[in-house]
């Protein structure tokens, strides 16, 4: 159980730390000031919900580590995050449906988790909740604005939906850990998050004249660790090089 | 000022929450930490103060330094025993910004927060016409909005 539950926590904070830290790889060369900010607000909401989930994990596992040991001392091999979020900025196009693709699940998981029966999960899940719905409404909007815009914006949120599509399925795939957990509340079912998310990106795809694969074919290995894609390694070996090089660094 | 540490270490309750509505926020200086609703407690154990904060966004880069302010404040009027605890729930909500804060941001060029969701008007012409630039703004806890009238650009401070 104690185990199951850091696995679990691993992933939900492994989760916002790659999408914050690619989010942030964007501070500075985004295509408008207002995206940039936004972004980078984005980034330092879900580095925030790190430490809270990776702060919580440490406690569990009780070996004396820290958020920022767990963050910055694990290899690929360690990271329990979704595939989606460790996938490449690409275009902004392919960062606003990546993110749009993950916040519809986010809101809606973080909305159940309010309701585990682990007060501490619950309490995380309050206050992240109300963060990833300002970015659910943005990156909403983003889709649509670029979907229903120019042939070439249109074009570029097609290619993007197609390429992100089949790593949507493993946000719903319970493996043993989410069945150990689910059984006394401490975590939703996915699987019956998984019907509502599709109403969602469904109704946007219509607003933004956007078509969404019909394969259900699903890319999995992230939360598991099983197989991360070779991105993840590059990413971390950017993201960890300070603490890494500089062990004894203190802010 | 009492200097006394006997007399100052029981300093009331009442005492304490006057000194920390001294102690401004490091982003927005117009208004205290006490004014922002993150200062949730405050308790003497024995002759250790407890002071229960709560983070604004899980984010903010200001968490920390206000942390080490309030320590700062307390320890200049004497209290040398201090913990600080982060409370996570019940989550922050801008309904606990004081309306001594919201009529500080106003008059300081931020629009206060409004269940409608957006800023009633202009904080620097006061015209109701007024325009959403981006949800995300120059802090975590901030949107940009426009002015039509003057067309000033402006802060809102968003509900949450």
């Amino acid at each position: 159980m104690q185990g199951a539950l850091f696995d679990y926590l691993l992933r939900q904070g492994d989760t916002a730390l790659i999408l914050g830290h690619r989010l942030s790889e964007w501070c500075g060369v985004a295509p408008a000031l207002e995206e940039d900010i936004a972004m980078a607000n984005t980034a330092l909401d879900l580095i925030g919900q790190t430490q809270m989930w990776l702060g919580y994990a440490a406690e569990v596992d009780g070996q004396g580590r820290t958020a920022d040991d767990l963050a910055f001392r694990r290899d690929v091999w360690d990271f329990r995050n979704l595939l989606l979020v460790e996938q490449t900025n690409g275009d902004f196009g392919k960062t606003v449906m990546r993110q749009f693709l993950f916040d519809a699940f986010d809101v809606a998981n973080l909305t159940a988790l309010q309701g585990s029966t682990d007060p501490r999960i619950a309490e995380i899940a309050a206050k992240s909740v109300k963060e990833a719905q300002y970015h659910l409404e943005r990156s909403r909007e983003t889709v649509i604005a670029l979907g229903d815009g120019t042939a070439q914006s249109n074009a570029r949120m097609q290619a993007a939906l197609d390429l992100l599509w089949s790593f949507t399925g493993e946000m719903f795939a319970m493996d043993d850990v989410d069945h150990t957990l689910a059984q006394d509340g401490t975590v939703p079912d996915l699987a019956q998050l998984q019907p509502g998310w599709t109403r969602t990106v469904n109704a946007v795809f219509t607003e933004a004249m956007l078509t969404p694969p019909e394969s259900s074919h699903a890319q999995l290995g992230g939360k598991t660790g099983a197989r991360h894609s070779e991105h993840l390694g590059h990413m971390l070996a950017t993201m960890q090089f300070l603490p890494r090089a500089y062990p004894d660094a203190r802010w | 000022m009492v200097t006394d540490a006997t007399t100052m270490s029981r300093a009331s309750v009442a005492q304490i929450w006057e000194w920390l509505d001294a102690v401004p926020d490091p982003e927005i200086p117009v208004i205290s930490v006490v004014d922002l609703g993150i200062v949730r407690d405050v308790t003497w154990h024995g002759d250790v103060l407890q002071v229960a904060m709560t983070p604004t966004y899980s984010g903010c880069p200001a968490t920390s330094v206000i942390a080490m302010d309030i320590e700062t404040a307390l320890r200049d009027h004497g209290i040398d025993r201090i913990t600080i605890q982060t409370k996570l729930a019940p989550a922050w909500t801008t309904d606990w910004l004081s309306d001594k804060g919201r009529a500080q941001l106003e008059k300081y060029g931020i629009a206060p927060p409004r269940a409608a969701g957006g800023p009633g008007h202009c904080p620097h012409c006061r015209s109701a016409d007024v325009e959403r630039i981006s949800q995300f703004g120059s802090t975590p806890c901030k949107a940009q909005w426009r002015c039509r009238s003057c067309l000033e650009p402006f802060d809102y401070f968003k509900c949450i």
